[in-house]
């Protein structure tokens, strides 16, 4: 090989092993300092723990409640993701199918959801849920990522509708079955990458929302895991090792889910936010 | 089974398959965003609203001691947030994206493990950098300043006016890196192979190629990327709460209008509450930089289909 190309190569890998350490050292700091013991963490803070230390999680399941936290956010996350499927879809089968003008009207209408932020709408929400007696419920955060979750559906789902082939409308047509019945029977079916894909974009903005808990949300009893995260952090400040296994179990489902679908997750973000 | 001809009236069926998403998010996406503008108009005790004050909160915002303070502080923060950040994911972010879309071994794995950092809460990626990385005590960035010679660095980083707000402009720009490098990526695997062999034949060195070649061609997702970064940047919220309290930490240095506007409508006065008349100020302004940025999306896309055809 010509030195030249090296010293390009060098100074090529260099750059990105450089970039994979600053990204993967704060992750795996933040997995090992967990599995310390908090004397240990003062001690040795930058390296592999001497042995596997699992008291903080102990702990934190047990005096820290973290097992109720994690079955509300994996309900809310599940509950969400099904009401927003099942009513985007037949939303989208109408956008791919009918395009009258008034159903355009309504899609530029759903689609701008995905670039307004809902944070704008915050102390009407509050205002609405505390009249409605919702607030301090997880029906509340469910609700709110329905009406945010809509939008992406909507696009994701009519884009990927439109794609399947008119012949195959036509032939179930021919054989009597009616348009709802085209829904349910051809389209939804066909549906299921298309849903993947969707749901594997929408897990992450659900699980890691802070700002609604926040505010939304005083009883113990329906905390979501970021929410008690950050209240952990407000309570335990000197225990490291604790607040650290909160850390890591807030991330840890989220980067094992991410790892597995990234393929589908990918595509959908791109479809979501190139063309949107 | 009788066969029918097609299309029996369609019109029933599409009302019932359109209104549960559009009933749900009419009433708790589009409604409440109007109704806290409306709100910013009114007088208000806790939840409960008084009267019609008409632009009364925004004159008290706009020119009364603490509120015209604190706004145009946020509002200058938020700026200077905004400049580091879209400074950092777009000329870094551009960088790695342009590296690891040659065809080297590991890209692909890079490519993966670029967006890690993305998956994560911000409020676990704030904490993680306040106590282990910024921590005054042990710190990992002062061990490694240290390790290389430049102890001089060495510094309270969250503790110092000066330096909080570009520390946490660089921890948002570690964790939204990923998002940048994805449509990056994309934007460039694009890119028809033709032209780049082209200006290969035309001897275009890599500077040329990126000056004349792949910039000009990802403009549009510059342009996308950007936007999504202003908005997401004036709405931020969770970074200062973990980094630096609802406060914003040091003495309102790193105040965001997201932090801002937290105090002013959902905290007692003690903590800096305004009463949700004025927090809706807060957000109404707050919306309107939102539009701002938007309204300039579609301009430049609209002026983008000009040049196309």
């Amino acid at each position: 090989m010509p030195l030249k190309k090296v010293v390009t190569r060098t100074i090529y890998y260099g750059v990105i092993i450089f970039y994979v350490i600053t990204i993967v050292y704060p992750i795996f700091l933040m997995t090992v300092t967990s599995l310390k013991p908090t004397r240990e963490i003062f001690q040795n803070p930058y390296g592999f723990p001497e042995t596997l230390y699992l008291n903080n999680y102990v702990e934190l399941m047990v005096k820290a409640n973290f097992g109720t936290y994690f079955i509300n956010s994996i309900l809310i996350v599940l509950i969400s993701l099904l009401i927003i499927v099942m009513f985007s879809a037949p939303a989208a089968f109408v956008f791919a199918r009918y395009s009258s003008r008034l159903n355009r009207f309504f899609y530029i209408y759903f689609l701008a959801g995905l670039v307004i932020p809902i944070r704008l709408g915050t102390i009407s929400l509050l205002k609405m849920f505390v009249s409605m007696g919702l607030n301090d419920h997880i029906i509340s955060l469910i609700l709110i990522n329905i009406a945010v979750g809509i939008p992406l559906g909507v696009f994701i789902l009519t884009d990927f509708i439109k794609m399947i082939p008119r012949d195959l409308f036509d032939a179930a047509r021919m054989d009597g079955c009616s348009e709802p019945g085209v829904f349910m029977r051809i389209v939804f079916p066909l549906l299921r990458p298309a849903i993947a894909a969707l749901a594997i974009v929408i897990f992450i903005p659900i699980w890691n929302d802070f700002w609604f808990p926040l505010i939304l949300i005083k009883s113990d009893s329906m905390k979501t895991i970021p929410l008690a995260t950050a209240l952990l952090f407000g309570q335990y400040n000197t225990n490291f090792g604790l607040v650290f296994a909160a850390l890591s179990m807030a991330s840890v489902p989220i980067v094992i889910f991410y790892l597995i679908f990234s393929k589908f997750f990918t595509k959908g973000l791109l479809q979501g936010a190139i063309k949107g | 089974m009788e066969t029918q001809p097609s299309t029996p009236k369609p019109k029933l069926f599409i009302v019932y398959f359109l209104l549960p998403a559009l009933c749900i998010y009419t009433i708790f996406f589009f409604v409440p965003i109007i109704d806290s503008i409306r709100l910013s108009f009114y007088d208000a005790n806790g939840l409960i609203v008084k009267e019609f004050v008409g632009w009364g909160n925004f004159k008290k915002l706009f020119t009364v001691y603490p509120f015209k303070e604190r706004l145009i502080n946020a509002f200058t923060n938020n700026i200077e947030f905004f400049l580091i950040v879209t400074f950092i994911q777009n000329f870094i972010g551009f960088l790695i994206a342009y590296l690891i879309t040659r065809r080297m071994w590991g890209a692909n794995t890079v490519r993966k493990i670029s967006f890690l950092p993305t998956t994560l809460s911000v409020i676990v990626v704030g904490f993680l950098f306040s106590k282990l990385i910024f921590n005054p005590v042990f710190g990992v960035l002062d061990r490694i300043l240290e390790a290389v010679g430049l102890e001089f660095l060495i510094h309270a980083w969250l503790g110092d006016p000066a330096t909080a707000l570009p520390v946490l402009a660089v921890v948002i720009s570690w964790q939204f890196m990923g998002e940048t490098i994805l449509f990056y990526t994309a934007a460039i695997d694009n890119i028809p192979q033709e032209i780049v062999e082209a200006a290969k034949i035309d001897g275009a060195n890599q500077l040329q190629m990126i000056r004349y070649i792949v910039v000009p061609y990802i403009m549009p997702v510059i342009m996308i990327v950007t936007i999504i970064i202003f908005i997401g940047d004036f709405t931020q919220f969770d970074i200062v709460y973990a980094m630096a309290t609802s406060q914003g930490n040091p003495v309102y240095a790193t105040d965001l209008f997201g932090s801002l506007f937290y105090r002013a409508a959902f905290t007692v006065p003690a903590r800096g509450g305004w009463g949700i008349g004025m927090g809706a100020a807060v957000s109404t302004v707050m919306s309107l930089v939102v539009f701002i940025g938007l309204a300039g999306w579609m301009v430049f896309f609209k002026s983008k289909k000009k040049v196309d055809y």
